[in-house]
């Protein structure tokens, strides 16, 4: 186990704390894996200042930048757009971008990498396996006809239309949803709440003709019906998206309740 | 997986008359032996009893299957399952309608 020092704010390079609220300090314990080299996961701590609005981002971003460099985490927006920052926080799947230390109600924080994915390295996780179930359901309009014609410029839709799959498309591909799934711990080839979830949004969609050969997809042996209803997936989802929900909805398709 | 549900509701309900019917006598009485082969020598009483005993093997190896096919992959593996299943099932209606026809025909 590695435990770091503050270091001296001269030898800071970036510093998140601003001088008006004074920093209080944190364990940060963060996962350290690489397939290659390592049989188990072991855990590196480093003593952190936070202030109230520092994220768990701005802190593993503190300990790359002033105390160690070689720990890989995957980030970019920074403002819970992008999906790339997802990893276990105190053990609940979350973006570290979008969780607050001052949040967590604890002066230990750890972070691991997001359980039913490949690690990479350290914090790091493969989501091959997750594009490619989110391609399998032709994420995208299947009509025969364009909307972009002489006479009419778009598919027209009412509110009521638009509601009824509007929130799975606020999805962002981070695999929080997929991490926190219990069927995707057993079953890797389950396509999980993710793939689920956006077969949904473009089967409810009125302007798609394509229901039949999604509804098809996700009618298999690892599809749809391997969902236990744990309910974990919207639970976790930073973006207010009920795959679960998705997923009884798109049920109810299959068995004939719904058109 | 409709399979799986068609089976569990037309079970229930089978299952609901057979229990109906057992109500008609004491409890004691209807496991009297005369009284247990009274109903393999009723046709439609033996007929239901079949059909339930094909639901309830349909039904449950195939949960059986779902649950072992969660547990673990690969094209050998669930290959094995499927037949596995499939000649467990058709074994046990097997066995089961050996038991029904034997009695039905007082060959008990």
């Amino acid at each position: 186990m590695e435990v770091v020092a503050v270091p001296k704010a001269s030898e800071e390079t970036i510093s998140a704390p601003t001088p008006e609220t004074k920093p209080t300090t944190i364990t940060l314990r963060i996962s350290r894996f690489n397939p290659s080299n390592d049989a188990t996961p072991t855990f590196a701590e480093f003593k952190i200042p936070v202030q109230k609005w520092t994220t768990v981002l701005e802190a593993i971003l503190y300990v790359k930048q002033n105390l160690d460099h070689s720990i890989a985490v995957r980030y970019s927006c920074r403002q819970a757009s992008c999906g790339s920052c997802g990893m276990k926080i105190n053990g609940k799947p979350s973006l570290a971008c979008y969780t607050k230390i001052s949040e967590l109600g604890s002066n230990m924080v750890t972070v691991e990498p997001m359980n039913n994915f490949p690690i990479i390295r350290d914090l790091a996780v493969d989501f091959k396996q997750l594009f490619s179930d989110h391609k399998k359901m032709k994420p995208f309009i299947i009509r025969d006809d364009s909307e972009v014609t002489p006479e009419s410029k778009e598919f027209i839709q009412t509110p009521e239309d638009l509601e009824k799959f509007l929130q799975f498309s606020y999805c962002i591909k981070c695999g929080l949803c997929n991490s926190a799934c219990p069927t995707m711990a057993t079953d890797e080839s389950f396509i999980g709440p993710q793939g689920l979830a956006q077969a949904y949004r473009y089967v409810a969609d009125n302007r798609d003709q394509g229901k039949k050969d999604r509804l098809k997809i996700v009618d298999q042996a690892h599809g749809i019906w391997r969902c236990h209803f744990a309910g974990s997936c919207s639970h976790v989802c930073p973006k207010g998206v009920d795959p679960a929900m998705a997923i009884q909805l798109l049920r109810g398709y299959l068995m004939g309740f719904r058109k | 997986m409709k399979i799986h549900y068609g089976t569990a509701l037309a079970a229930v309900a089978l299952v609901a008359v057979h229990i109906l019917f057992r109500m008609t006598q004491k409890f004691g009485d209807s496991l009297q032996y005369q009284n247990v082969i009274a109903n393999y020598h009723f046709l439609p009483y033996a007929l239901m009893l079949e059909v339930v005993l094909i639901l309830l093997s349909v039904h449950g190896f195939n949960g059986l299957r779902v649950i072992l096919l969660e547990l673990k992959q690969g094209v050998a593996y669930e290959r094995a399952i499927n037949y596995g299943s499939i000649a467990a099932m058709v074994a046990l209606v097997a066995y089961g309608s050996r038991t029904i026809l034997m009695a039905g025909m007082g060959m008990s």
